[in-house]
């Protein structure tokens, strides 16, 4: 018989099957990261707008923070398998696991803005308002970059490998919907610290996104195919007309940043969602998570889980197959 | 050797029980899918049907909630006897292994060589899959395994991408996630698991890990002195990804062809670096906030 050699060795894949699990999260996750970055970086940008004494604008990004932070945990239970347990998220926190941190983050961060709102309706719980408007601020913050953290601590490669970048990406995108929502609602002479900021929030989203495909190299792969390529372009061309139009028209007129309000919104969303997608190609193609192990095996890294040196001298003799032991 | 986890044998104190495992020595596996059907009957797993995969006689596809025992086949045109160099001696050991010692993934006379193993959770020493549970359903039991508690669990799906094995699924229907036991309720009966007990040819063998451990150094060392040079453990050691495992195997050719991935890492080893990174990037957007609110014309 003869070895009839490598080119006949079957694919290096158990029949091109998976060897990891996609994600079973459904649309509700890319629309929280949106929602939730909404929330966090409004408060932000509410507060610090309240310190300078715009209230025209600190109102309506206080706004924007409420719906993000009411549409936030919504999405979140809606998309858990048993709905009706939500509450087992806050049974304990764990730091090695950051959806429990952003549990509670979330939780924490939508209470107080929720008692900023409360007391702007009812204009009772002044003290506890008071203290509540730094904390939505502050906790915002996180808010906005943990659900990066997430998605990178799984075995997706392309979440995985990028985990130095995401949360710049979702930090980005998060200033990107806070800007982008409060040039939308608010008279554009009040709203020069929300146009800032979405122009701010555009250039680190594009560049971000950008660089992070790059050094990805090959498992950047999925960023460039299917549904996580086709939303990526939506988002660059949403967020480069949203940018121009913000930025030639929006201090003049209502119309021009309403309209790149809403493009500069749709560009997060639709980058928020290429993540998310990018994820489930990764994820199903054993290439990636495949490929990216052998690559550290052949360089050395790392030997791998298997070895094929057996770690005694020579076997017992009297052992058998284990087909023929007792 | 090192066997303990995080949590176990610590925080059992003097309840903690050995640390129990499984070693599948698919050198011996038939194919036979027993392990698979006492699997399910014992566990009452609903049926999955798959249809028919044309992947040799493997339609189960893979592991999920409703397969925690998965029989893989894999045919390859490789017969034994042209497996490689060695001596004569060598040839002939490696025929009388086939013959007498119970090899029995070599089909002889057409040059196909079937390679089959019956895959499971690992139960890993750094367990990704309990790490990240938020809510706490997921723990590492008397014995040292990983369990899923059904009455905790809300199906957020965190576990289902962070096992570096894809074990974990949802189930349809139920919206929980569901997964190899290791027969947590036959272990406090002192009952080996339904999977181990069912397998005709000992191809899973049940016992303490620190044991099974050493005897698949000496079925290793069997069949690399016969020449079967392809033989290697697989998650039998300390050092690897995920620090070892409940679980490993004796495989005959590399991890992936099984659809194993040949170099698992627990995410939580690159925790702190995302952390650091998730930090960096909430005081990045602080500094754009302030940059955007404070600076220029209000
Ligand atoms: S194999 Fe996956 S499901 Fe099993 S213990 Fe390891 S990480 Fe958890
Ligand atoms: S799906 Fe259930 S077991 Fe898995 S991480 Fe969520 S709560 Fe834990």
């Amino acid at each position: 018989m003869t070895d009839p050699g490598p080119a006949a060795e079957p694919a290096r894949s158990y029949h091109g099957q998976p060897v990891i699990k996609e994600p079973v999260w459904t649309w509700e996750i890319p629309c929280y990261f949106f929602t939730g970055g909404l929330a966090g970086a409004s408060a932000g940008l509410a507060y610090l707008s309240e310190r300078r004494g715009n209230e025209v604008l600190a109102r309506r990004a206080w706004a924007a923070a409420l719906v993000g932070a009411t549409a936030s945990p919504i999405l979140l239970i809606s998309d858990l398998g048993r709905p009706a347990r939500f509450l087992n998220m806050l049974r304990m926190f764990k730091v090695t696991s950051p959806m429990s941190v952003g549990s509670w983050i979330l939780a924490a961060q939508g209470a107080s803005t929720g008692l900023v709102a409360l007391h702007a309706w009812s204009g009772r719980l002044a003290r506890p308002a008071a203290l509540a408007r730094p904390a939505a601020a502050l906790l915002g913050l996180p808010l906005s970059t943990y659900t990066a953290a997430l998605v990178a601590n799984t075995a997706v490669p392309v979440w995985h490998e990028s985990r130095g970048l995401l949360p710049f990406v979702f930090g980005a995108g998060a200033a990107l919907s806070a800007g982008a929502a409060a040039v939308a609602v608010t008279p554009p002479r009040h709203a020069a610290p929300a146009r800032r900021l979405a122009l701010l929030g555009a250039a680190c989203e594009l560049g971000a996104k950008e660089l992070m495909e790059r050094r990805l190299g090959e498992l950047g792969e999925p960023y460039r195919q299917g549904p996580a390529s086709t939303l990526g372009h939506v988002a660059r061309a949403c967020i480069a007309a949203g940018a121009a139009v913000l930025a030639t028209r929006g201090a003049s007129s209502r119309a021009a940043a309403v309209a790149g309000g809403v493009l500069l919104g749709t560009g997060a969303l639709s980058a928020r969602w290429s993540v998310f997608k990018a994820g489930f190609g990764s994820a199903s193609d054993p290439r990636y998570v495949v490929g990216a192990q052998r690559e550290r095996i052949a360089a050395g890294q790392t030997p791998g889980a298997a070895r094929t040196a057996p770690r005694v001298a020579s076997p017992r003799s009297e052992l058998g197959s284990p087909a023929t032991a007792s | 050797m090192k066997l303990e986890t995080i949590a176990w044998p610590g925080s059992y104190g003097d309840q903690a029980k050995p640390r129990m495992g499984f070693f599948t020595d698919t050198s011996v596996c038939i194919g036979c899918k027993a392990c698979e059907v006492a699997c399910k009957e014992w566990n009452q797993i609903p049926m999955s049907v798959q249809g028919f995969t044309g992947h040799s006689y493997d339609n189960t596809i893979d592991l999920g909630a409703n397969s925690w025992r998965h029989v893989a086949f894999i045919e390859q045109r490789k017969p034994v006897d042209a497996d490689g160099d060695g001596s004569l001696s060598q040839v002939a050991a490696r025929a009388s292994l086939a013959e007498d010692q119970g090899l029995a993934t070599y089909q002889e006379g057409d040059g196909i060589r079937w390679l089959m193993a019956s895959d499971v959770c690992k139960h890993c020493t750094e367990a990704a899959c309990l790490e990240v549970c938020p809510t706490g359903a997921l723990f590492r039991t008397e014995y040292g395994t990983v369990v899923v508690q059904e009455d905790v669990c809300n199906g957020c799906g965190y576990c289902v991408p962070a096992c570096p094995f894809g074990v974990l699924d949802q189930r349809q229907d139920d919206g929980r996630v569901w997964k190899c036991t290791l027969c947590y309720d036959r272990l406090k009966d002192e009952k080996e698991p339904a999977c181990a007990q069912a397998c005709p040819t000992n191809s899973i063998q049940y016992g303490e890990l620190g044991e099974l451990r050493e005897g698949a150094e000496h079925r290793l060392a069997q069949l690399q002195h016969a020449g079967q040079r392809e033989a290697r453990l697989y998650l039998a050691d300390d050092d690897d990804g995920v620090g070892g495992a409940s679980a490993f195997f004796l495989l005959l050719d590399e991890p992936e062809v099984y659809g194993l991935p040949p170099d698992p890492v627990d995410s939580r080893r690159e925790l702190g670096s995302i952390w650091a990174a998730t930090a960096a990037a909430a005081l990045a957007l602080g500094a754009g906030l302030v940059a955007a609110a404070l600076g220029g014309r209000r």
